[in-house]
């Protein structure tokens, strides 16, 4: 076991989040780009349009994010709810 | 929705050349072994009888096997084919994995129930019949309900609410055995789509498989077992389930919608949880969701992808759980609250847990990507726009809480002040074990494929599939990150369905008009007084069930509920 002691904070500096994303935004476009060197095959049209996934991912990730936190304003309580 | 269905089993009563011993019997007395034995004798029993419950599993012969013939039936202890000896293998696997990282655990009882518990999950999958099936159904019950209570006082709640919850479900299971065996005449393990029985079978078989409206259970259970005993928790019950539904019910289109539930009632609690293993609790319902839907697509590819998917879906869980385990075992918190910046003084854990979250996020080069896509493969094979693009929305759903919760807030993100160290040689190497396998089935898919029930006919690793994949699951955790606040749990649970029984009788006893204690006592008297004379009256009174002849299905179902007792006895004795 062990107990708190001083803090590290070098992947959650300012500079460090910034070069994180810059990074990530780089590679994301290499994602979008990869489209053009192997056109997508889908199966039901809009599967088929460039960077499809990327919108949808996207989309995914926002609607349930903000679909569960809805739910929760109606369902969440205290961690000590159930008294165990 | 029409689908060409495969079948995945016939019923067999032939007994082939190979070496017939059950691999589940196998265990289940290795853990009883246990028992007896201390120190480096007891560890190299715990590491070896899953190896040799593995060879086992390949020695077994294709087609029934072991028979003992009971009451004009022929039950079939071991029935050895191509789904038995995947489920098989990787149970072992699991059984191993588990049995390694719980090296150190001090409750050597655990390891006795975990054994047990494995070995029956193995029974099941092995089993050529109903009956048999049934047995070691109920087996798994209890040694699971063991596992979890040996954790301390703090599960003896959530023991209890699992326990009763899967001694219903045996119940249905057991009644819809029964009936079926009176209305066909058959105890074989086939296909049961066309059962009178269906559904209550498909009742027992969905409660062991997390699905709604029952899918609580395995939250509130699964999190209150040890740091060890969650790792063999999330392998066999739901498993077994999946496994059973494959074999009863392929191409049941119900379930695609079933399925699709529990996908997004796994993400969405899951987004909500703020314990480390609640979320994987709850993780295990939305990937069982996955294989809940393949079933219910039931073609060739879609049930191959369950099957994969099953197979994967252990060996990354149990990593996962691996990893939370060891940050549990080395800091003595399991709350995201609570934790932060671990990676620095636990880079072993750390790399594993990415590992495991990137392969439940099916990331290309992992495992999950080789399995979980065959099962949207399967819904585009039959044209089903709808479960296609929910299922694809599911994957982007599984890197929000899997991909970036879990090991951002832990291994990264703030520091939560604390300075642990990877855990000990044993645990580590589980660790690095199971994260070997994840990447290995990842890189290398045709060593699973050539394991599953029919012939694969799919290549994961084309240029469309890999950048769609990687575009997917690279902007949904994009986005993940942004909205990386509304990813932060605050210190609360979520309400589910258990709130019914966890809390709703502690308030309707509250509001409840108050009563001296000569009041309560007497009523309570009185109330006990009128159940006796109203269960006595019910038994031998003019239309009680002693007043009059009993129906053959019901002789039927008491005679096939001894002989499951029977049956218990004989494999313990």
């Amino acid at each position: 076991m062990t107990t708190p002691t001083g803090g590290d904070r070098s992947l959650v500096s300012p500079q460090a989040v910034r070069w994180l994303w810059l990074v990530a935004i780089a590679v994301l476009a290499l994602t979008v780009a990869g489209d053009l060197v192997f056109p997508p095959k889908g199966k039901f049209g809009i599967d088929g349009t460039i960077g499809f996934y990327a919108w949808f991912g996207v989309a995914s990730g926002v609607v349930l994010i903000f679909g569960a936190w809805l739910i929760g304003l109606l369902l969440k309580r205290s961690d000590d709810y159930y008294g165990d | 929705m029409e689908t060409e269905v495969t079948p995945l089993a016939e019923p067999v009563a032939t007994v082939a050349e190979g070496l017939a011993l059950p691999p589940g019997i196998l265990l289940i007395a290795a853990g009883l072994l246990l028992l007896a034995l201390r120190g480096r004798l007891r560890d190299g029993v715990i590491l070896l009888a899953p190896v040799l419950a593995l060879a086992l599993v390949w020695l077994l012969p294709e087609g029934g096997a072991l028979g003992l013939p009971y009451l004009g039936y022929d039950l079939v202890l071991a029935h050895g084919d191509t789904l038995s000896r995947l489920f098989g293998t990787v149970f072992t696997i699991a059984a191993f994995a588990g049995g390694l990282f719980a090296l150190r655990q001090e409750r050597h009882a655990e390891m006795v129930a975990a054994f047990v518990y494995a070995g029956a999950a193995l029974g099941v999958v092995f089993a050529g019949d109903l009956v048999t099936l049934f047995v070691f159904w109920e087996i798994m019950a209890i040694a699971s309900t063991m596992v979890i209570w040996l954790a301390g006082p703090k599960a003896r709640g959530a023991g209890l609410r699992y326990v009763i919850i899967h001694l219903f479900g045996g119940v249905i299971l057991m009644a819809g055995i029964a009936w079926h065996v009176s209305a066909t005449g058959s105890i074989a393990f086939t296909d049961l789509t066309e059962s009178p029985a269906k559904w209550l079978i498909l009742g027992g078989f969905m409660l062991n498989a997390g699905a709604p409206p029952l899918s609580a259970w395995v939250a509130d259970a699964y999190p209150r077992s040890s740091w060890s005993g969650m790792v063999f928790l999330s392998a066999f019950t739901t498993k077994t389930a999946v496994f059973v539904l494959m074999r009863g019910f392929p191409g049941e289109a119900f379930l695609i919608w079933i399925g699709l539930y529990m996908i997004f009632y796994g993400i969405v609690y899951a987004i909500l949880e703020n314990d480390i293993r609640r979320i994987f609790a709850y993780s295990i319902v939305n990937q069982v969701g996955f294989m809940v839907v393949g079933i219910g697509i039931g073609t060739e590819m879609a049930l191959n992808g369950v099957a994969a998917h099953a197979f994967a879906h252990i060996i990354y869980k149990a990593l996962l759980l691996t990893a939370a385990g060891s940050v549990i075992y080395m800091t003595g918190r399991s709350r995201f609250t609570e934790l932060g910046g671990l990676a620095r003084t636990m880079p072993v854990t750390a790399a594993c847990g990415i590992i495991g979250a990137l392969s439940i996020s099916a990331l290309p080069l992992t495992s999950g990507f080789v399995s979980k896509t065959m099962i949207t493969e399967g819904a585009i094979g039959e044209q089903m726009f709808v479960v296609w693009l929910l299922l694809t929305a599911a994957s982007a759903g599984s890197m929000l809480y899997a991909g970036v919760k879990f090991p951002w807030l832990v291994f990264f993100s703030k520091d939560s002040g604390l300075r642990p160290t990877d855990p000990p040689t044993s645990m580590r190497t589980a660790m690095i074990l199971l994260a070997v396998l994840c990447i290995g089935i990842g890189v290398v898919p045709g060593a699973l494929y050539a394991l599953l029930p029919t012939p694969v006919d799919y290549v994961p690793y084309t240029g469309p599939h890999v950048i769609s994949k990687l575009q997917l699951l690279l902007f949904a955790g994009a986005a993940a990150f942004v909205m990386l606040r509304w990813l932060r749990p605050g210190d609360t649970v979520t309400l589910d369905i258990d709130w019914l029984w966890r809390q709703w009788p502690v308030r309707a006893a509250a509001r409840a008009p108050r009563r001296t204690p000569v009041q309560a006592t007497s009523e309570a008297m009185h109330a006990a007084y009128q159940r006796i004379l109203d269960i006595v009256y019910r038994a031998h009174g003019p239309s009680g069930i002693l007043a009059r002849s009993w129906p053959t299905g019901s002789m039927a179902f008491w005679a096939t509920l001894l002989l499951g007792a029977f049956m218990l006895l004989y494999y313990l004795g």
